[in-house]
């Protein structure tokens, strides 16, 4: 294990009811290390997440959480180590502030310094005005702040955060991402699950596709799509993109992917398309020409769509 | 090895909670089991002669009392429980933090217990205010009811860490809860039960809790130590099997 690295997993198998979900998966975090997971629903995200608090027991492999061993000493791990969880989760029988020191005291912080964490953690989340409200009053982004506070009342070092903006508009979704960026930028280790590639993008250091039970990839956002998908992609679509590739096939060197109804063609003949569109540009094909992203880099590694289960 | 502190922890935030609302969950335990003690006691009491050598409202206010200590806890570890568990995900985010499963569990059951004795407390409270009992039946009891109620949340925490849903619960009710009430004595003496009949009630845990009380009531103390080891059994093994068994389902359920 290397000395910096807050999380390691090393081969690990877990199967739940005979299913199996991670096979011998391999991961670490380092210290002050933003990573994304990313994987199709089912790929083992959130077991790689359980695994990893020492909330579940891995069928064989070994599990380190801050230089302890997982499950055995899950609970004095977690003493230093925030979650937010992919569930909504903030305690709906309490106020804002109340949602904070509740937690606060689980991890043995008690009166003023626990209220004055609370209250500068109110001010961090934006909710300094909310702080006598019920939870049940808040918004869908006021809700995912809080739970994002909450998850650091006890100053973690590491915090796992499992699809953290999923469901927000996208002004919501901007404010988590200041945050967090606030927090990287004070050396939190940070394990992200997400399906939005612009967050991973935006947020980690490295990503890791996570598919078929294992880490198929993992490396540096532009990284991956420079060597995966390459400099640029055209994207072709409407009532007559079919019939227009077909006529034009033959004309057309190289991979042409499809993924639906769109069709998608890469760096040459991504140009090759572009300048064929700008001299005869038909009415009813739409495209557009960009730079790769990571939803390509997924799609070519997994052959699949995020969403897909 | 158990974390007190972390047990704390969990039923200091139900208690939270219930001091929000406990005027009218307080109603809702005390007025029920009141209004049955009036209607069966004075009502039906005053058609009755002595029952126990006693007015059979002085009989039925030790029962009502034993069988409040079996529903408060036992709605609390069935129904409460089950939302926090399942419903707000509750447990969940506390398992996040050092506090285990092991320590949830042990801070509902002791949040369950809590609800049940306040409920009891109160019950018996009504019945010093009713002239029933002296200053040893008020005070002894607590020793029986604090062992009765760890009893019932024990044994409410396992069905719960069985229930796929709230319709579960029923099978408890109907299957445990109803007949304990109408068997253990509460109402009636057992003797009165057919010979099979009252030779399984004689084991039911509620039928424990009434000859326990009845005993503090009358001042028998003879068979009072084995009725309280009776209930301390019980209630041990309730509760670690209710440990042992909502480990299981959050292991299996991943």
């Amino acid at each position: 294990m290397n000395a910096s690295d807050v999380l390691r997993l090393s081969d690990v198998f877990k199967s739940y009811a005979g299913r199996p979900v991670l096979k011998g998966l391999n991961f670490s975090l380092a210290a002050g290390e933003c990573v994304a997971l990313l994987g199709p629903n089912g790929a083992g995200k959130s077991t790689t997440i359980s695994l990893a608090l020492g909330l579940a027991d891995a069928d064989s492999g070994t599990v380190h959480l801050l230089g302890q061993p997982m499950p055995k000493a899950g609970h004095a791990a977690r003493q230093a180590v925030g979650v937010v969880p992919q569930y909504d989760a903030l305690d709906p029988d309490f106020t804002v502030y109340e949602n904070l020191l509740v937690f606060g005291r689980y991890f043995r912080i008690h009166g003023t310094e626990l209220r004055q964490r609370a209250d500068r953690l109110l001010e961090f989340a934006q909710l300094n005005s909310r702080r006598n409200d019920s939870v049940g009053t808040l918004s869908g982004g006021m809700r995912r702040r809080l739970m994002l506070a909450r998850a650091l009342i006890n100053r973690p070092g590491v915090l796992f955060l499992d699809e953290p903006t999923t469901g927000l508009d996208p002004q919501a979704k901007h404010v988590i991402w200041d945050r967090l960026v606030d927090l990287k930028r004070q050396g939190v280790a940070m394990l992200l699950t997400t399906h939005y590639m612009d967050e991973a993008q935006r947020l980690a250091d490295r990503v890791a596709v996570l598919d078929h039970g294992n880490i198929v990839v993992c490396d540096k956002p532009l990284t991956l799509i420079r060597e995966v998908v390459g400099y640029a992609v055209l994207e072709l679509w409407g009532i007559g993109a079919q019939h227009w590739v077909d006529v034009n096939h033959s004309q057309l060197q190289g991979v042409i992917e499809r993924r639906g109804e769109t069709y998608f063609f890469r760096n040459e003949l991504a140009d090759q398309v572009l300048a064929q569109m700008k001299a005869s540009p038909q009415d009813d094909v739409d495209y557009i020409y960009r730079p790769g992203n990571l939803e390509d880099v997924f799609f070519s590694l997994t052959g699949r769509a995020l969403r897909d289960d | 090895m158990i974390n007190f502190h972390a047990v704390f922890q969990v039923w200091r935030r139900n208690f939270m909670v219930w001091r929000k609302l406990a005027f009218a969950s307080l109603l809702g335990n005390v007025v029920d089991p009141v209004m049955a003690l009036m209607a069966f006691g004075l009502g039906l009491g005053s058609m009755l002669p002595n029952v126990g050598g006693m007015p059979y409202l002085n009989y039925l206010a030790v029962g009502a009392v034993s069988i409040s200590a079996m529903n408060a806890p036992t709605f609390e570890a069935l129904y409460s429980a089950f939302s926090r568990m399942h419903t707000q995900k509750t447990w969940q985010v506390i398992m996040n933090t050092p506090v285990r499963l092991r320590e949830v569990v042990l801070g509902e059951c002791s949040w369950a217990a809590s609800k049940g004795l306040i409920s009891t407390g109160a019950m018996l409270l009504i019945i010093a205010l009713l002239g029933i009992g002296d200053l040893q039946f008020w005070l002894l009891s607590w020793l029986v009811l604090i062992l009765a109620c760890l009893m019932f949340a024990g044994f409410g925490l396992c069905v719960n860490a069985r229930a796929p849903s709230y319709d579960f619960f029923m099978f408890y009710f109907t299957l445990v809860v109803t007949p304990m009430t109408f068997l253990s004595g509460a109402f009636f003496p057992r003797e009165q039960l057919p010979g099979w009949l009252e030779a399984i009630a004689d084991y039911m845990p509620l039928s424990v809790v009434v000859d326990a009380l009845r005993g503090i009531y009358a001042r028998e103390f003879g068979g009072l130590a084995a009725l309280l080891a009776q209930m301390a059994v019980y209630a041990i093994l309730g509760i670690g099997l209710a440990i042992y068994l909502t480990e299981r389902r959050f292991k299996r359920r991943g």
